[in-house]
């Protein structure tokens, strides 16, 4: 239908030879033309993106302390008073913790999934939509639910009160197994886990459906003749499937790990920060710090160590996908 | 009959996994359906004694002004981003120059980056052009931090398309616009669905930006059920009935529109 629509058009008319030189001219112009239409979100990227960053990474570095900006410079200042506060360490160990357990449990459940359901089972698409459907709501309708749902007097404690067990929760104020270190007692703190299950229940759609694509990606015919060749089943899934799901794996890493990074919402709706700061991280932190108390310096060094830490692994992971397209 | 057994393991456990996943949406629905007498810890697992709808008349009261809030804001936003971004990715996939793949790139960085980097900036320059705390400075922010993900979405997109086809035209006389119009956007209206729902589902979930741009009455639905959750006078039920109406939106999407729903989620995830 496209090609129908161009035919029509006057340009067909144009003797073809006799323009040569005269069409590198027009796909010259058609060129600036292209590049023209690129160049207001190139600057947009530019001035919002890196300008910004580079403004931010200014702030962070003065004094700017209060609501009246002080952009005098402070040097590394609000950084080193970072790293000995407790509440930042905390956030640090949080963050550790959250992120290692929060991307474990999504790729090997979503991957779990995922064979499961590629096995033709009945009702498949069905299972599918139980486990993906949480992927199209807000972070914040998911912390109002299960900071419900997890209520330490009420939820799903009742039940487990039965079975003698007195869970707290997000409420709970244990670390384990808690090592000092520096300021903060270092471990995981129990209260993390009811964030962990919230997050879980929410993103193990993403990587079922990504480990869905990759599973159809791999042609049925390798499986057939390595059952040919008398493979069982699960040497099959540990020498054909599971290699070729690495990459699919990298890619699952890397986008829960920049979302775990940087959770803000969830923790906000769900929990807060939490007594002794037990469920608080860095973008918490931010945003109390900058816009409830309006210490921007502050709130920029936050931001920065934010960006730096997605920043390590998000720029290697762009530069190998550019490199892999070429 | 080994194979029946495994087979049968493996539907214990998706049942069993499955009823763990339904547990919130459970609890929300009954919970929202319950009169206030019937809210109590005690009782939370139960179904309602009989159906009350006032919960819902009570939320959405509180609620309807920042729907419609999100209403203003996700529609011209959606529209807008996926526009630009069908444009880039033309440019990007098919007018290739030379750094072309590095701009690339470098834009792509932006849909990484925790927006607490850009927001101490980002808030003075919305409030020195005077866009701050209104819908229109949100629309201009989902559409400018909305470009890297839009653009990768149809620059893959667009990488599907031949470049004979395009080529073709271009022997006929047809340049980069005569293109785009009669060629590109009549091949793109998958792209654009799938783009749509993408930008749709985030910037109505979206709180970051919500919360610090806009105050009370400007507020977008994420920022008011926070609001209306975190308050201690309101009640469990209202708080459940009001989330289930934050969601529905982009719920029905999901249902109606899923298959496309779960084609952006891949498109924006899985590169070259």
């Amino acid at each position: 239908m496209a090609e129908a629509n161009l035919q029509n058009t006057p340009a067909r008319t144009q003797p073809n030879p006799k323009t040569r030189p005269k069409r590198k001219k027009i796909r010259s112009t058609d060129r600036l033309l292209a590049i023209s239409f690129l160049l207001p979100s190139i600057v947009a990227v530019a001035v919002f993106v890196y300008g910004f960053i580079g403004w931010t990474g200014y702030v962070s570095l003065s004094k700017w302390h209060a609501i009246l900006p002080d952009l005098s410079f402070a040097g590394l200042e609000n950084y080193l008073t970072l790293f000995q506060n407790f509440r930042f360490q905390s956030d640090l160990r949080n963050t550790l913790i959250f992120t290692i357990l929060f991307i474990a449990v999504v790729a090997l459940l979503g991957q779990c999934l995922a064979v499961m359901i590629d096995k033709k089972i009945k009702a498949e698409s069905l299972f599918r939509n139980i486990f993906l459907f949480p992927m199209a709501l807000s972070f914040i309708v998911t912390g109002v639910v299960w900071r419900w749902v997890l209520n330490p007097s009420s939820g799903v404690n009742l039940l487990f009160d039965k079975l003698g067990w007195d869970l707290k929760w997000y409420t709970d104020t244990t670390i384990w197994p808690g090592i000092e270190i520096g300021k903060v007692t270092g471990g995981i703190p129990i209260a993390l886990i009811a964030v962990v299950i919230a997050a879980v229940w929410q993103m193990t759609g993403f990587s079922l459906a990504m480990y869905l694509a990759g599973l159809r990606g791999i042609p049925e015919e390798l499986k057939e003749a390595a059952r040919m060749d008398g493979a069982s089943e699960f040497q099959i899934y540990r020498k054909i499937i599971l290699p070729m799901l690495r990459p699919i794996t990298l890619s699952v890493i890397i986008i829960m790990a920049h979302i775990s990074l940087k959770i803000f919402d969830l923790i906000y709706a769900m929990t807060g920060s939490g007594a002794n700061f037990v469920t608080d991280m860095p973008g918490v932190y931010m945003f109390e710090t900058t816009f409830r108390s309006h210490n921007y310096a502050e709130g920029g060094a936050i931001a920065i160590i934010m960006l730096l830490s997605v920043a390590i692994f998000i720029v290697p992971y762009l530069i190998h996908s550019r490199k892999g397209e070429q | 009959m080994a194979k029946a057994v495994s087979r049968g393991t493996i539907y214990i456990i998706l049942i069993a996994l499955s009823l763990c996943f339904l547990i919130p949406p459970y609890v929300m629905v009954i919970t929202s359906l319950k009169p206030f007498d019937d809210v109590s810890l005690e009782h939370m697992w139960a179904l309602p004694s009989s159906l009350n709808f006032q919960s819902y008349a009570e939320a959405f009261d509180k609620l309807l002004p920042n729907l419609l809030n999100t209403f203003y804001l996700v529609i011209p936003a959606t529209l807008i981003s996926a526009l630009l971004g069908s444009l880039n990715g033309y440019v990007l996939s098919k007018w290739k120059f030379r750094g072309a793949d590095w701009i690339f790139t470098m834009i792509l960085f932006g849909m990484f980056i925790p927006y607490q980097s850009i927001l101490i900036p980002l808030i003075q320059f919305l409030r020195s052009i005077g866009l701050y705390n209104s819908i229109p400075g949100l629309i201009f922010v989902h559409v400018v931090y909305g470009i890297p993900v839009t653009t990768l979405m149809f620059r893959n997109f667009y990488a599907n398309i031949p470049d004979s086809l395009l080529e073709s035209a271009q022997m006929d006389g047809a340049g980069f616009l005569k293109i785009y119009r009669h060629i590109i956007m009549p091949l793109s209206i998958t792209g654009f669905v799938v783009v749509a729902i993408w930008q749709f589902t985030n910037i109505w979930n979206e709180f970051l930006f919500a919360v610090t741009i806009t105050t009370t009455d400007q507020q977008p639905i994420m920022v008011a059920l926070q609001n209306l959750a975190g308050s201690q006078v309101v009640h469990w039920n209202i708080q459940m009935a009001g989330a289930i109406l934050a969601a529905l939106p982009t719920l029905l999407v999901y249902i109606l529109l899923g298959k496309y729903f779960i084609r952006g989620l891949l498109a924006g995830s899985v590169k070259g």
